[in-house]
């Protein structure tokens, strides 16, 4: 399973790498986010410092919509999709590999968002340690719940508009923990954000444990 | 060798949606067989592909590749099983070589095959190095029929598979299809191009209305090669 996951993940990075999807259009639309929230809270600085954790992870949410229809798409040209059936790679393997590459990517979009709300938001982030453990675990189950979503979704004509309308719900709970420990975090007292960070734990462990389970039938349904 | 060891088909039943695509199916193929499939358009040659490959199940009936029972696990033989559909399943982002690369690790290949693959359909140098968005329908088609010459599966599947070629990639995958078969794979194909698919056929099988019809003459085999009880005339 897990090397089946290493060559997924490592294929479909390359495709990212090569197309330059995510550095040209996906992280230039997460600043854009960052950049229209701070024009339409102008007037009031201190509520924009006072919001960027939840703006950071809406921003977040945002761009990882786009990473996991990407990812979707990949698969969808050419019948790609049925060579991927046909190579008799470990479902699981597939789905953890195609999660860990969105994951992959979100991470490295959250760094330059992060350096985003600091530069633009005038926020501090106090707690190093929490924000990183909270950036991994959110990831994960975002990562986890999207491939999986953007798979069931897969074999629709109206993949592209349904995708957020089955995502965004599931993912709420995580952009709600996500975003309480980064308020910790962006705070004076850190500590405060560990049962926040304890919760996404238990998201990402149920969003990927169900993915390993069901990610087969429905790369077979279609 | 029992009849029909390589793809077996009785009375298979398929649905499109809640349209029988197949619709009662009776087939034999042995290893090392080439079989075509011809047919007017919606006569299920590509969906009895579909379903020899484990991509479509069946809802009643049996189908057997390669001694597996398709119809308790689908996914038995997949690793085994080459198919060419009428998308080549390239991904446009990554390059020739870099798809190959893909393909024959992901079955647990030897990568060596991939160099040999790619002179032998003509794609060596520079296009070994294009990304696939780049190349023209032929090339595509060259570098999917490029996957299977390097994984070298115990069975081809090919639905209209000189669509696209010029001549000389016509040639080239008349000789791979030769080539296979000589070395004990079985190939069944589908092709609305009978001159050239016949002539490197044992055998011709109609198909019409989701059933195998009946066996015609081929150039390279002729009826001599068609096992008994293979064809259900409907």
């Amino acid at each position: 399973m897990w090397r089946d996951a290493a060559l997924v993940a490592g294929k479909d990075l390359r495709i990212e790498w090569r197309s330059r999807v995510a550095t040209n259009q996906v992280a230039p639309f997460a600043l854009l986010v960052l950049i229209l929230f701070a024009f339409a809270l102008d007037d009031n600085p201190g509520v924009l410092t006072q919001a960027a954790a939840g703006l950071y992870w809406v921003a977040v949410l945002f761009s990882g919509l786009l990473a996991v229809q990407r990812s979707s798409a990949i698969e969808a040209a050419d019948g790609a999709r049925d060579h991927l059936r046909l190579s008799g790679l470990d479902p699981a393997g597939i789905f953890l590999g195609k999660a860990g590459a969105v994951a992959a990517q979100l991470l490295a979009l959250e760094v330059l968002l992060a350096a985003g709300i600091v530069i633009l938001y005038n926020a501090s982030i106090g707690g190093v340690v929490l924000v990183v453990l909270t950036n991994i675990l959110a990831t994960a189950g975002l990562a986890a719940a999207g491939t999986l979503y953007g798979s069931l979704a897969a074999g629709l004509k109206v993949r592209e508009t349904l995708l957020p309308l089955l995502l965004l719900p599931v993912a709420a709970p995580l952009l709600l923990a996500a975003t309480e420990a980064w308020q910790a975090a962006l705070g004076s007292h850190p500590g405060d954000g560990t049962e926040w960070v304890n919760l996404l734990a238990v998201f990402a462990i149920i969003y990927l444990t169900f993915g390993v389970l069901a990610f087969g039938s429905l790369l077979e349904e279609s | 060798m029992a009849s029909g060891d390589a793809l077996h088909l009785r009375s298979a039943v398929a649905l499109l949606g809640s349209f029988p695509a197949l619709a009662g199916a009776t087939l034999d193929v042995d290893r090392g067989e080439v079989v075509l499939l011809t047919g007017a358009n919606g006569a299920g040659k590509t969906t009895l592909l579909r379903v020899g490959a484990g991509l479509l199940g069946v809802i009643s009936g049996e189908v057997g590749v390669l001694g597996h029972d398709l119809t308790a696990n689908r996914r038995a033989v997949r690793r085994y099983v080459g198919f060419l559909g009428q998308g080549g399943g390239l991904y446009e982002d990554l390059t020739v070589t870099d798809n190959l690369r893909f393909a024959v690790r992901a079955v647990g290949g030897d990568t060596a095959a991939v160099g040999p693959a790619l002179a032998r359909l003509g794609l060596e140098g520079r296009l070994a190095r294009a990304q696939v968005s780049r190349l023209s329908t032929g090339q595509r088609r060259r570098t999917a029929l490029a996957i299977l010459a390097a994984r070298s599966p115990a069975l081809w599947l090919l639905d209209e598979p000189h669509a696209g070629l010029d001549a000389e990639g016509r040639d080239l995958l008349d000789g791979l299809i030769r080539e296979a078969a000589a070395v004990g794979a079985t190939v069944v194909l589908a092709s609305h191009e009978l001159e050239r698919a016949t002539a490197v056929a044992d055998r011709s099988l109609v198909m019409a209305g989701g059933v195998v019809l009946e066996a015609a003459a081929t150039a390279a085999g002729g009826q001599g090669n068609v096992p008994e009880g293979a064809v259900h005339v409907a």
